[in-house]
């Protein structure tokens, strides 16, 4: 099957980035082309879990990669109802992963765009990933497990799309209720976005490729640490080589570490922050993309994961966690350090015989 | 003998990783391996292509038996 080929993953790859640099092209904010984090956090200002109202968008990018994952997934039989390994550590993961994207600013898939686009910060980002991922390969290797899960209802399948529908719908349609029901960013990057049909086409198309090539940027590392398997880090690596390209392209590379855009330079909570988001992917087994395009595919568990991210979104910036272009929040390094006891403890106590 | 293991519902990268971890075990001989993703699917065959086994798939109710084989002589 070619998109399990190597070439068919780097190319996939290649393809994500220069739609990604693209998209900032045509609207989305910068070295923001494509951030799972980023935009989850922003439906959650959309619909009012947070107040900042510099980050309040319903992002079509979100809601694509879960319809265009569930096609590919019906389309190739793959599409298959199951639920029921831990679900509720999966929310708690997913709750951290977002604490620690959002001190460093960005998911795997931005910290690979911002590299992208010449921001240096990013290396300390990706470093921190790594460090991450390779502290859940030893939990890994040491029996940590969450657990088999049950194929379940197809109906359970079907909520997390339905609920992209629902999204999509209050995007379209802007519901006014007596008070403002949804909100949209004036100003700031949650002003910022491509025309919503291109950004849901980009997505969909996206969706889909990862859907059949079972794209990962946390598994790409985890790979090579755990079974010395460079497949999935050859569609990174074609992700961060199509974005770079197009971005000089473009004129979007601007290379440095001062004055990035919506970006710090705090260097060690850039690390500290992705450690911890690396940890939380590696313990729930993918990374944010790739826990929307499983919960595409009927996975229970990952969508669960997905919402822990947009309720941590939601307590990251009500809780003054979210860094900012200025430095870390208020409470950002204490939430860190305070997710990585939980992630410590998830990886030392959820064993289990396979 | 047949050696046998079930890794269905299992999250990445454990279905894998426990069928790598048998077939060192095993050294060589035939692993029967059950798998209920597409995505376990494609890693374990991979995974196996590389390390030198054989691999035949067969599909049962939307769930795949994989075969993996390595003879002394094959």
């Amino acid at each position: 099957m070619y998109f399990a080929s190597r070439k068919g993953i780097t190319l996939v790859g290649l393809f994500f980035g220069v739609v990604a640099a693209i998209l900032q092209r045509v609207g989305n904010p910068p070295n923001m082309g494509i951030c799972i984090a980023c935009f989850e956090r922003d439906i959650a200002g959309a619909l009012g879990l947070h107040r900042a109202g510099a980050v309040q968008y319903i992002r079509p990018e979100i809601i694509g990669f879960v319809l265009g994952s569930l096609a590919a997934a019906l389309i190739f039989k793959e599409f298959k109802a199951r639920t029921g390994s831990a679900p509720i550590v999966r929310f708690i993961l997913g709750f951290f992963a977002m604490t620690g994207a959002l001190v460093f600013l960005g998911c795997p898939w931005r910290a690979l765009l911002r590299l992208a686009g010449g921001d240096g910060n990013a290396i300390l980002g990706l470093l921190g990933l790594i460090a991450g991922v390779w502290i859940g390969v030893l939990f890994i290797k040491s029996g940590y497990n969450l657990g088999r899960n049950r194929k379940t209802n197809t109906a359970v399948g079907w909520v997390m799309p339905a609920m992209m529908v629902g999204l999509l719908l209050l995007l379209l349609f802007r519901p006014q209720l007596p008070t403002v029901a949804v909100f949209f960013s004036a100003t700031g990057p949650g002003a910022l976005h491509a025309p919503i049909l291109v950004s849901l086409l980009a997505a969909v198309a996206i969706g889909f490729l990862a859907q059949r090539t079972r794209f990962c940027t946390m598994g790409a590392i985890r790979d090579v640490i755990l079974i010395r398997d460079i497949h999935l880090l050859c569609g990174v690596f074609g992700l961060l080589v199509g974005a770079a390209v197009t971005n000089i392209l473009f004129n979007q590379f601007h290379p440095g570490f001062q004055g990035q855009p919506i970006a710090h330079t705090e260097h060690l909570w850039n690390f500290g922050g992705m450690v911890l988001a690396g940890l939380a992917f590696a313990l729930a087994g993918g990374c944010p993309g790739r826990q929307l395009f499983l919960s595409g595919e009927g996975d229970g568990d990952a969508a669960v994961f997905v919402i822990g991210m947009i309720a941590g979104a939601a307590f990251a910036h009500n809780f003054a966690a979210a860094s900012t272009p200025a430095g870390t929040g208020e409470w950002g390094p204490a939430s860190v350090i305070m997710g990585l006891v939980v992630c410590l403890g998830i990886g030392f106590t959820m064993r289990q015989k396979a | 003998m047949i050696e046998k293991l079930n890794v269905s519902g299992l999250s990445c990268p454990q279905p894998v990783f426990e069928t790598r971890k048998k077939m060192k075990e095993m050294g060589e001989g035939v692993l029967e391996v059950r798998v209920d993703s597409g995505t376990s699917l494609d890693n374990i065959t991979r995974m196996a292509v590389n390390e030198g086994w054989k691999v035949e798939v067969k599909e049962e109710q939307k769930e795949y038996i994989l075969i993996l084989s390595k003879l002394q002589d094959g």
